[in-house]
């Protein structure tokens, strides 16, 4: 963990309620794709915790859901302000385990933590399937930049307004050598039940600090009690406790 | 540094001299206390900064057996604060002292302070038994206020009756000062904080959080799994500065102020209230070198306010 202050250069609107914020500053606490920024805002007692989309040299770039009145706050900032923010947060997912086919499995605002890791695992010459899901064709988002990097993209929306009709799970390949899902719970489930591979979720609690000290974000797993900020917030698939 | 400003005419004391305190017979460099479940066993914030600088800090709550705690979501925002209903999660007495208090002792070189949980009297003896044979404890702080347990904690807290016997039961089995923890959801603060100075108790810390609770506007159900919680952060600071100072007037024994604390200005207020020194909770978790900045700023704030040494102010 580092406490930085960073400076807003973009924060502009994506899709409907979903923004892109570029910052900069020192973020060499940001060390893996699937880590999250913790940020203060003016008059609210927490932070919000953000996953990090991409990371440069000297910045990083956050895909945000405007969803309550702390992100909506952070929507409004412009550029040239600055934010406190706790970086390199989270265990992040594990690169090792990719194999020779990975595949990326994303949902609405959990398709940020993907990008990165996408990047890496395409700077490693691995082919990557991504499947990203949203609920309609106003909430799609970061389908070039997957393209862009080479993946095998493809986009589902629940309406059918766009890409294929469905969830992830009815577009995902057969087989893969490993996934990396990130997502709403009931994408999550069926992604645990639907997939015969291993891989690993990155799951999202209410934190108080968002690194380690309050266990305000504990879940049970199989290897016992674990914290969504730091020992989380990527769960492998056999730690995980969901019900058959 | 300090030998250099001494020599001087009319010597302001090096800021170091100016911090000291004694807590129930033991120095601290300074009042600064990070309060139990806001600190783990340090080693987090031991990431960020060296918490050496620390007066001392109150680990995380420990229990006899392992708990769990409540299931998520355990934490809520309100206005100037927080709701948390994390219920004592850790890994048991046992655990703490063959892993927690190992890694601990790489990163923190000064006494730290135990606390305690307990849902009987045998439990908080049992508990403080063990912990009273590690040399790097200096101090027990026995919760009897935990807002977010259900069958037992609480009740010690409220009743005065209880809460001495837990004291009594605690000072049978320990030689270190044994501080203990006052919940601030009672009538008459002063009754409790009487009862365990009568007990036997070596200090009073307080408060503890105050109970509350959030309603989701979309889901119209309450925010966390618990319903209810314990409200900390800057809003509790007025109810814990009032409810300080009337213990301060109560009793004879050391008090540790806490509630809200968030800057060196409410450090010196507390200790105007009558505080030998303070825990630093919620603060923490916004801000993880809030403790650091504090004990930074706390000389020049003093110089503010004409203050000399600190422990000219409230204390015993």
């Amino acid at each position: 963990m580092k406490q930085s202050l960073l400076w807003i250069e973009e924060n502009i609107p994506l899709a409907r309620d979903v923004f892109r914020m570029r910052l900069t500053g020192d973020v060499s606490g940001v060390e893996r794709p699937g880590q999250f920024v913790n940020l203060r805002l003016e008059g609210r007692f927490l932070r919000r915790p953000i996953s990090v989309f991409d990371r440069a040299e000297d910045g990083i770039t956050l895909i945000y859901k405007a969803v309550g009145e702390g992100t909506r706050q952070l929507a409004r900032m412009t550029e040239g302000e600055a934010l406190d923010a706790l970086t390199g947060l989270g265990n992040g997912y594990d690169l090792s385990r990719a194999g020779d086919s990975p595949l990326l499995l994303g949902g609405g605002v959990g398709v940020p933590p993907l990008y990165w890791l996408a990047k890496e695992l395409r700077g490693a010459g691995k082919p990557v399937c991504a499947v990203l899901g949203f609920g309609s064709r106003e909430d799609v988002f970061a389908e070039e930049e997957f393209r862009a990097l080479g993946c095998d993209t493809r986009v589902t929306t629940v309406d059918g307004s766009y890409g294929r009709k469905g969830f992830v799970t009815d577009a995902m390949p057969e087989s893969c050598s490993y996934f990396y899902t990130c997502g709403p719970e009931p994408m999550l489930r069926a992604v645990w039940a639907k997939t015969v591979s291993e891989g690993e979720f990155s799951l999202e609690e209410r934190m108080g600090c968002g690194f380690g000290a309050c266990m305000g974000c504990t879940v049970r797993t199989k290897s016992g009690p674990k914290r969504i900020c730091k020992d989380g917030p990527v769960l492998r698939k056999e730690e995980i406790l969901w019900e058959e | 540094m300090g030998g250099v400003t001494r020599e001087k005419e009319a010597p302001r004391p090096a800021d170091a001299d100016r911090l000291r305190v004694n807590l129930c017979g033991t120095e601290l460099d300074n009042p600064v206390i990070p309060a139990s479940g806001t600190f783990g066993f340090g080693l987090e914030f031991a990431e960020i900064y060296d918490i050496n600088i620390l007066g001392t800090f109150s680990f995380k709550g420990t229990t006899r057996e392992p708990r769990f705690g409540n299931p998520t979501p355990r934490i809520a925002e309100c206005p100037a604060g927080m709701i948390n209903a994390v219920g004592l999660q850790n890994p048991g007495v046992g655990q703490v002292i063959r892993e927690e208090l190992p890694r601990l002792k790489q990163v923190f070189h000064k006494p730290v302070m135990a606390n305690v949980s307990g849902f009987s009297l045998e439990e908080y003896a049992e508990t403080c038994a063990l912990l009273d044979r590690e040399p790097q404890v200096g101090w027990l702080e026995v919760n009897i206020s935990c807002p977010n347990v259900h069958g037992g904690g609480m009740s010690f807290g409220t009743d005065p009756k209880q809460a001495a016997a837990v004291t009594r039961a605690v000072k049978a089995v320990t030689r270190k000062p044994v501080i203990l923890k006052l919940s601030p959801n009672v009538t008459d603060i002063a009754e409790m904080a009487l009862a365990c100075e009568e007990a036997g108790a070596d200090g009073i810390s307080l408060i503890n959080t105050l109970q509350g609770m959030r309603i989701d506007l979309k889901t119209r159900k309450p925010v966390l799994a618990n319903l209810m919680g314990g409200v900390s952060g800057p809003c509790v600071f007025p109810v814990a500065l009032r409810m300080v100072w009337q213990v301060c007037r109560a009793v004879r024994i050391p008090v540790i102020g806490m509630g809200g604390i968030s800057s060196a200005e409410d450090v010196l207020e507390m200790m105007m209230a009558g505080a030998t020194a303070v825990e630093v909770g919620a603060a923490n978790l916004r801000d993880p070198l809030a403790c650091r900045r504090i004990i930074e700023d706390l000389p020049a704030a003093m110089d503010r306010y004409g203050i000399r040494n600190i422990r000219e102010l409230g204390g015993h």
